[in-house]
């Protein structure tokens, strides 16, 4: 059996490495070429497989940056520690290839007829998801309301900073700077905490839908303040990067 | 189980969406398990999920007990799904 591929199953197939985008000094976008992409969904995500040459493998997931109907594009924050993020961020160039499967996930993914209001909640790279979710809102014409709570170290950190300085009518984009703000900075500058939620999120009476992202810790305060807030359990969507920088 | 708790190491089952797609055949995180300690009936990709280089452990974000072990053995999956009570 082995090399054959079943019809529909999910398999590793080559990804060759197409533009290369700076995000920010630590995170970079790449789109990825995949001969026979079904396509896929916003908000899912891609694992990516790297061999080496004494055949040891690491394998890692990474969200989905572009919208659906969009080439597959992938961004990437490096670890320092990492083992498939210092290759993605500093050494893949256009043509070099490497295994892909996907699309994945069925559960933190948006579709445009699910509707709004939408309160995204992203910290560091788990912005990548909701990106999409945002591209695909503009691409699929909905007029579905969105928030977008964003939490960063310092204002270099921001990936898509020029994308979000100009949302799409309907869209709003609140920053928090946790660490290190600019001159003149007048938006948040502390973690996302429960006040913070109580005077951006949507009231419950509106039937919101959240969408948390971003390290486990991130994950878990916003959710539980969500919750705490009245947002029903089932209405916050949450997916956790592990403990990677926010 | 007091000795694991949820820290910054702890993934969930959206991590694991393409591990479950190959060893099931199917779109798994939107499926719901049991726990076969406490009951809880929780959708997969909420679970609570550890990664390491000798395998992948899922555990119940309710009383945190073991539900599904994964390891890889020369390019074959075995999986033990002895916590669960069912998988739906």
């Amino acid at each position: 059996m082995a090399g054959t591929a079943v019809r529909g199953r999910l398999t590793w197939q080559t990804a060759t490495v197409g533009l290369v985008t700076d995000e920010t000094p630590k995170v970079r976008t790449l789109r990825l070429e995949v001969p026979d992409w079904p396509g896929h969904e916003a908000g899912q995500h891609v694992d990516i497989r790297l061999t080496a040459d004494d055949g040891y493998q690491a394998e890692r997931a990474y969200s989905i940056a572009s919208a659906p109907g969009e080439p597959l594009a992938i961004t990437v924050e490096r670890l320092d520690d990492g083992e498939v993020s210092p290759y993605l961020t500093q050494e893949a160039q256009p043509g070099d290839q490497f295994e892909v499967r996907g699309p994945i996930g069925g559960y933190f993914v948006w579709e445009a007829g699910t509707g709004g209001p939408l309160l995204l909640a992203a910290g560091g790279s788990g912005v990548v998801p909701l990106r999409a979710i945002l591209r695909y809102r503009s691409l699929a014409g909905s007029s579905a309301p969105v928030r977008l709570l964003y939490s960063s170290r310092s204002w270099e950190d921001v990936i898509y900073s020029s994308e979000l300085d100009l949302p799409a009518d309907g869209v709003k984009v609140i920053h928090t700077l946790t660490r290190s703000q600019p001159p003149m900075w007048h938006g948040y500058a502390r973690r996302v905490d429960i006040r913070m939620l109580a005077e951006v999120a949507w009231p419950t009476a509106e039937r919101p839908l959240a969408y948390v992202c971003g390290p486990t810790s991130f994950v878990e305060s916003v959710a539980t303040g969500l919750v705490g807030l009245g947002y029903p359990a089932g209405r916050v969507k949450t997916e956790r990067f592990g403990a990677t920088g926010q | 189980m007091d000795d694991v708790a949820v820290d910054d190491a702890t993934l969930d089952g959206n991590a694991i969406g393409g591990l479950l797609a190959s060893v099931f055949g199917t779109e798994m995180t939107t499926a719901t398990g049991t726990c076969g300690s406490c009951g809880a009936v929780t959708l997969v990709a909420e679970l609570a999920v550890y990664l390491s280089r000798i395998g992948t452990v899922v555990r119940c974000r309710s009383c945190y007990s073991v539900l599904m072990v994964f390891t890889e053995i020369r390019g074959v999956t075995c999986v033990d799904l002895m916590g669960l009570a069912s998988m739906s």
